[in-house]
């Protein structure tokens, strides 16, 4: 599997009348072809304005990108994502890129037919003309799923429900067979039935064209039945990176860990949730100590004073965390015994 | 025990039918949403009592016609022994301190131009003869037990977390120390560490002042956790009805075994090996639902018979109701 996408040392502030957010601090990852890499944090935590950036979305002002690099790697030739030219990103998004954002009403344009904006990007990036368009729109209206295509084409989003609407951006995120598709929360408005369907619907077309999905999500349950790689951010900053299985049976980083904890299991009854106390930093302060510190139950004065380094304590498994993390954890749960 | 066993809130064929606008209505029959279509279940005192089914099963229009926030159409509304269907104003005003309500936009749901003191201090302004005094101090408890700081009284609500205000929800709903609270989805707009904290508190005020819980939510793994008993509804229509652990276990109903199934398990292991219901297609129109069983449209195992026959809702195991005709064929495939 070669690699898509190499992000580093990426810095983002956003400078508002308030002060100056931190939004993102020293973000990194990469992206494999072909693999769905999960990103998962509390809302603020900074994984959509991760993702926005790699596109170039983000409004600025406020928003200003410090420092960082995202190559892109495209027929062997090495893009930097955050310093292409407008013309440049037009190329690649929509056609390499594909984005599927979480309120889909919104993210439609009201006054123009499903068919016009699906054709749209095809007219752009692939030099169909407008009947070649319309029938690719049908083919893909009918591999997301949704039946009578070739009427629907003339519908506008408000005729379509929810799940309809979530369908039709997937048919516009993939018009153009992309390379990535990055899906931001795409299911965090649905009911949990039309979450299964859409989930289905992500891995059969997966497994169909071959796409790497950077999937944005809080639901580690959602995480579970779709990824391959997972990514915990906290407060502008990865803080645990592993692979799926490793990541639920063995978490290093006291938030990861705490995450777990929070959910009640289906079909097994406890007593009380374990909930992580206190709140998210808010992110005005430029970080330098451990921004989890003052919820983790394994810190000490160390981490009220340095920033952790990140420490790989597996394959492809890296934390965010002093080297002594594994014995404190190991101390306490000798504790509590 | 005993406590336990005493019914607190009882509905008997409750429907609610909202009446569709516009169209010249020439002697044709007014057509109608009907939201909540027969529903009856009793609530008992002390315990936590589930409501799930997706959006637009009319989860939220039962809990607000029980608390008469909206008029029943049909049916009765008992609370304490006592009907409430058609209580007067004056009456009915007398019983609001006793039910009350926590709702699901904590945002929507508080005053942005009143300071969270008399947000909470409104209930006990309107219904009690409190002194200023005695006011200001009962706020100030409520605020510890639900574990805000009190010189937090004099913020906005826009100064606040999401889950902040959801405490601050919770303190206005607990002021008059009421005997039932319906819960609208209290959890679903907030982050999951953030959940699981006020799962907790709900959880542990119940503990400590008794009062019975309706939780509305459509995240079936936290109505299980939370709840003693839970009611799955589709479509206006009770589908099933069992202890939360029994629910889980054995679901009976081909639509809650869906619903299970749909909830994805936070382990990676389980989910590779899991069998998966997926429902085709989305909940039908309540102005205009199928014929028979409501549910026949997506349903897997469904036959002729489900589209012309409203199957009878019974109890096909001790304390487990459901409304299915195959119900006891579909008991087979278990799925967790």
């Amino acid at each position: 599997m070669g690699k898509l996408l190499t992000v580093r040392d990426l810095v983002i502030k956003f400078y508002t009348f308030d002060g100056v957010i931190h939004a993102i601090n020293g973000m990194f990852f990469d992206l494999n072809e072909g693999e769905t890499l999960a990103i998962v944090g509390e809302s603020g935590s900074g994984k959509s304005v991760t993702m926005k950036s790699l596109l170039q979305l983000l409004p600025s002002p406020p928003a200003k990108i410090e420092s960082g690099n995202a190559y892109f790697y495209r027929n062997g030739e090495k893009v930097d994502l955050l310093y292409l030219s407008e013309s440049e990103i037009n190329k690649i998004r929509g056609k390499d890129i594909g984005f599927v954002f979480q309120d889909a009403l919104s993210a439609l344009n009201p006054v123009l037919s499903i068919g016009r904006q699906i054709t749209e990007s095809l007219e752009t990036h692939m030099e169909l003309d407008k009947k070649e368009a319309m029938e690719r729109a049908i083919e893909l209206l009918e591999s997301v799923g949704i039946t009578g295509a070739r009427q629907r084409l003339y519908a506008y989003p408000h005729q379509f429900s929810g799940g309809m609407r979530q369908r039709a951006m997937i048919a516009i995120a993939i018009a153009c067979s992309p390379k990535i598709v990055i899906a931001d929360e795409p299911t965090t408005a649905l009911d949990v039935t039309i979450q299964a369907q859409i989930l289905e619907l992500f891995k059969e077309i997966q497994k169909k064209m071959g796409m790497a999905i950077i999937w944005i999500t809080h639901d580690l349950g959602v995480v579970a039945r779709l990824a391959d790689r997972v990514m915990v951010m906290y407060a502008g900053q990865p803080v645990e990176v592993a692979p799926v299985e490793e990541l639920y049976e063995n978490p290093i980083h006291p938030y990861t860990i705490g995450l777990l904890e929070a959910l009640p299991k289906l079909g097994e009854k406890k007593k009380k949730l374990t909930s992580i106390e206190g709140t998210p930093p808010d992110m005005i302060e430029e970080p330098h100590f451990c921004q989890f510190a003052s919820r983790c139950k394994f810190a000490n004065e160390k981490c009220f004073k340095d920033n952790p380094p990140i420490i790989s304590v597996g394959t492809d498994h890296y934390v965010r965390c002093f080297e002594d993390i594994k014995e404190r954890i190991k101390v306490q749960k000798v504790k509590t015994v | 025990m005993d406590e336990r066993n005493e019914v607190l809130v009882e509905i008997k064929s409750l429907k609610k039918y909202f009446p569709l606008k516009g169209g010249l209505s020439l002697g044709i029959k007014k057509r109608a949403v009907k939201a909540v279509d027969d529903v009856s279940f009793e609530i008992k005192k002390g315990e936590t009592l589930g409501l799930v089914g997706e959006s637009g099963s009319g989860k939220s229009t039962i809990g607000r016609t029980i608390l008469r926030l909206y008029e029943p159409t049909e049916g009765k509304i008992y609370f304490e022994g006592k009907e409430i269907t058609n209580l007067d104003k004056e009456s009915l005003r007398k019983l609001r301190p006793k039910m009350q309500m926590i709702f699901q936009d904590s945002y929507n749901s508080l005053n942005p131009r009143h300071n969270i003191g008399y947000i909470i201090s409104e209930p006990l302004i309107i219904h009690t003869e409190m002194s200023h005094n005695d006011v200001r101090s009962r706020v100030q408890e409520l605020l510890e037990l639900v574990g805000l700081k009190t010189r937090y009284m004099n913020r906005f609500p826009h100064e606040f977390s999401g889950g902040q205000r959801q405490r601050i929800n919770i303190a206005r709903a607990l002021a008059l120390n009421p005997d039932f609270i319906v819960c609208d989805e209290p959890i679903s707009a907030l982050d999951v560490s953030i959940q699981a904290q006020i799962v907790n508190l709900l959880q542990d005020l119940q503990k400590k002042l008794k009062h019975t819980y309706l939780f509305i939510a459509h995240d079936l793994s936290m109505v299980q956790h939370i709840s003693d008993r839970i009611v799955v509804i589709y479509l206006g229509r009770i589908m099933e009805f069992a202890d939360s652990d029994e629910l889980f276990k054995n679901p009976l109903h081909p639509y809650t075994q869906a619903l299970i199934s749909a909830v994805p398990i936070p382990s990676p292991r389980i989910e590779k090996k899991r069998k998966r219901i997926i429902l085709k297609g989305e909940i039908p129109n309540p102005a205009n639902p199928p014929s028979g069983c409501v549910f026949h449209t997506r349903c897997p195992i469904a036959e002729d018979v489900c589209a012309v026959e409203v199957p009878e809702y019974r109890e096909l195991e001790s304390n487990h109701f459901v409304a299915c005709h195959f119900a006891d064929k579909s008991g087979k495939s278990r799925i967790i």
